[in-house]
């Protein structure tokens, strides 16, 4: 999937660390937009099924988002909107599959965050945490076989999903095969609402890499600069040869798990540390210092995104629901062994 | 020269590593080592670097296959025993089956499944699990009785571009042997008349093919006359031939190694009793495994599992009412 250009004076920028972080920016500043979007139509009762917000994590998200390139997987999870947007999803595929309108890539056949176009190498992610990183090894594996070199896979997951025997299996399935997979983990604090110190029991979650014999890296989550340094790196050692790279953020959503949970459990302690900062605020003041933007331009461009985000969802509600009785209900792609007449 | 069951599986898989390069296996043992079972001996080192060993992760063993089917190989995966599928379950049951139906991208693996018991197997090492993959919307099940089955519908398996659980039986692996291997195959989805007769119905699959064609031949001494189906895919079940079959007979008897509840011979029963109700002169009955784990001592298992003796006796009981 081709990365999204965000226009003429920034695609000259695009080799630049500089010109990386400004589009970086964008990205993160078109996802906040975009997430804020939805949970406003979320409260007016205009979505169905959940809405799952990245706030907090667009720094990292976007990081990973624009260190890809063309030909490399992305698996992305719940919390990805910056980093999805990064790699090029259009932000109508996420309009269409949170409105449900039977033009976006789901079809309304499945909702918010569990979207993709596998074909271009964005994965349409199930709900089962660690499911989709044996899938990217597989993609990988295959790309071997075809002779294809030099692509990278990155799955994107929380604390949470690090407990689960997928994630387990396929993190030592890659380091034996020693595929080029990053696994992006985003150390949120909690896994909806159990703590960390619920959710396992070593130091740092970057500890496990020794153990799978792959490289660990770790990274404040609410600075982009580093998380930008350090996606970079990881996918440029996977790239090289180097096998798989565990990257462990330490961040704090900044909103509930979905839109349907307050977040009561989070602890004042927390929101006021380091981890609680916004990533998006401390983007802003980083291109602030550096002289890459001026606060009028910072203005100008989330105006930009805003009227980006309310066109899209302009044109997405005019557009057809699915329909119960044109829909094909056919599950398989074999049509006459279909078993479509016992309904 | 004659081929057995478990050949004829070794003998598909070689065919679809020499004709389509997309092919690949992988599973524990499979390698040079040649699978538990022996079904892929020599294969890795007649295809070398397309017969993988993948270490003990049944989920991320199907989840690979999975993502090197999106990116258009043919995997075959091969699980060392059907019970330990279950710890592949999400990957086959909620990425596998539902990918295609999300995303008009289909998924073209075949997961091979060592299936049902053999002497001494125990709990963990002799499930039937077809009944509860067809379950799920998105999956072709099939469940091969035959030598020339097992290599037509293997090869069928890889070819298709949907998911397919293959289920093959490991009793029949050295027991059943043919000729030679066939060079014609019937239509996936189509079930055969195996035997054919005019006073009762068996509906079967997989090893109980045998169990019941031994039955029917038996009791044709009584002037007894059993028509047997072998379904040979349960998913798709061909509800047209099974339908057929009772209009002839009037009477239906399914048999089934796996457990009863929710099963494939219910599932029978319910499309005939709900679409062909006037064709029965008789209530259909049902003959599965007992409701309990498969035993192991052989004195438990021959209990367990229908055997000549009690479909015999179910034919005699059917035939009566």
């Amino acid at each position: 999937m081709a990365q999204s250009t965000v226009g003429p004076k920034e695609a000259a920028e695009t080799n630049s660390a500089q010109g990386t972080l400004v589009k970086a920016y964008r990205h993160m500043l078109l996802a906040r937009v975009l997430d804020d979007k939805l949970a406003s139509l979320y409260r007016m009762g205009k979505i169905q099924g959940g809405v799952f917000l990245g706030r907090g994590q667009e720094a990292l998200s976007a990081s990973v988002g624009v260190s890809l390139r063309n030909g490399d997987i992305f698996a992305p999870l719940i919390r990805d909107a910056a980093g999805r947007l990064a790699f090029g999803e259009v932000l109508l595929d996420s309009v269409r599959t949170y409105l449900g309108s039977r033009l976006g890539p789901m079809r309304g056949r499945d909702g918010n965050i569990h979207r993709g176009r596998p074909r271009e190498g964005l994965l349409p992610m199930i709900s089962h945490l660690g499911a989709m990183i044996s899938v990217v090894n597989g993609i990988l594996l295959a790309h071997r076989f075809k002779g294809i070199q030099e692509t990278v896979g990155a799955a994107c997951m929380g604390d949470g999903a690090c407990s689960t025997g997928s994630f387990h299996e396929a993190l030592n399935q890659a380091a034996v095969e020693r595929l080029p997979l990053v696994l992006v983990v985003a150390n949120n604090q909690y896994a909806y609402s159990t703590p960390n110190n619920r959710q396992f029991a070593c130091a740092s979650l970057a500890d496990k890499a020794p153990g799978y014999g792959v490289t660990g890296h770790s990274v404040d989550g609410t600075d982009l600069e580093a998380c930008l340094g350090v996606t970079r790196k990881a996918i440029a050692l996977a790239r090289a040869g180097g096998g798989p790279q565990l990257v462990v953020a330490n961040l704090l959503r900044l909103c509930g798990h979905g839109e349907h949970d307050d977040a009561s459990y989070v602890t004042p302690a927390l929101k006021s540390s380091a981890a609680g900062r916004d990533c998006l605020k401390l983007a802003e003041g980083c291109l602030i210092a550096h002289d890459l933007a001026t606060p009028a331009e910072l203005d100008r461009w989330r105006s930009t995104a805003t009227e980006k985000v309310e066109q899209a969802v302009a044109k997405v509600q005019r557009e057809p629901a699915p329909d119960a009785g044109e829909e094909d209900w056919c599950a398989i792609s074999t049509r006459h062994l279909s078993e479509g007449q016992f309904q | 020269m004659s081929i057995t069951y478990l050949e004829a599986i070794r003998e598909a898989q070689a065919r679809a590593l020499a004709e389509d390069s997309r092919v690949f296996i992988y599973g524990q043992d499979v390698g040079v080592f040649g699978g538990a079972f022996k079904a892929t001996k020599n294969l890795a080192q007649q295809f070398p670097g397309r017969v993988l060993d993948a270490p003990i992760s049944e989920d991320a063993i199907v989840g690979l296959a999975v993502g090197a089917a999106i990116e258009g190989m043919r995997p075959i995966v091969e699980m060392q025993f059907a019970d330990f599928s279950t710890v592949a379950f999400n990957q086959i049951v909620n990425q596998a089956a539902t990918l295609y139906w999300r995303t008009k991208v289909p998924c073209p693996i075949t997961i091979r499944l060592p299936s049902g018991g053999t002497l001494g197997g125990g709990p963990f090492h002799s499930q039937n699990l077809e009944a509860i993959y067809a379950h799920y919307p998105g999956l072709i099940v099939m469940t091969p009785a035959t030598v020339e089955d097992a290599y037509t519908m293997l090869l069928d398996a890889v070819a298709l571009d949907d998911p397919v659980v293959f289920c093959e039986h490991k009793y029949l692996y050295y027991h059943l042997k043919a000729d030679r291997l066939p060079t014609e195959a019937m239509p996936v989805g189509k079930a055969r008349i195996a035997r054919p007769g005019r006073d009762l119905t068996i509906v079967t699959y997989s090893a109980m093919l045998h169990e019941s064609l031994a039955v029917a031949e038996e009791m044709a001494s009584e002037r007894i006359e059993i028509e047997v189906v072998d379904l040979r895919t349960v998913k798709p079940l061909d509800t047209d031939t099974v339908m057929a079959s009772v209009a002839r007979t009037g009477r239906l008897l399914c048999v089934g190694e796996s457990w009863p509840w929710g099963g494939v011979c219910a599932e029978v029963i319910a499309r005939v009793a709900s679409e062909g109700f006037a064709l029965l002169d008789a209530p259909p009955q049902r003959l599965n495994a007992k409701d309990t784990p498969v035993p192991y001592h052989p004195n438990l298992w021959a209990g367990h599992r229908p055997t000549e003796r009690s479909i015999a006796a179910a034919v005699r009981n059917l035939i009566s009412l």
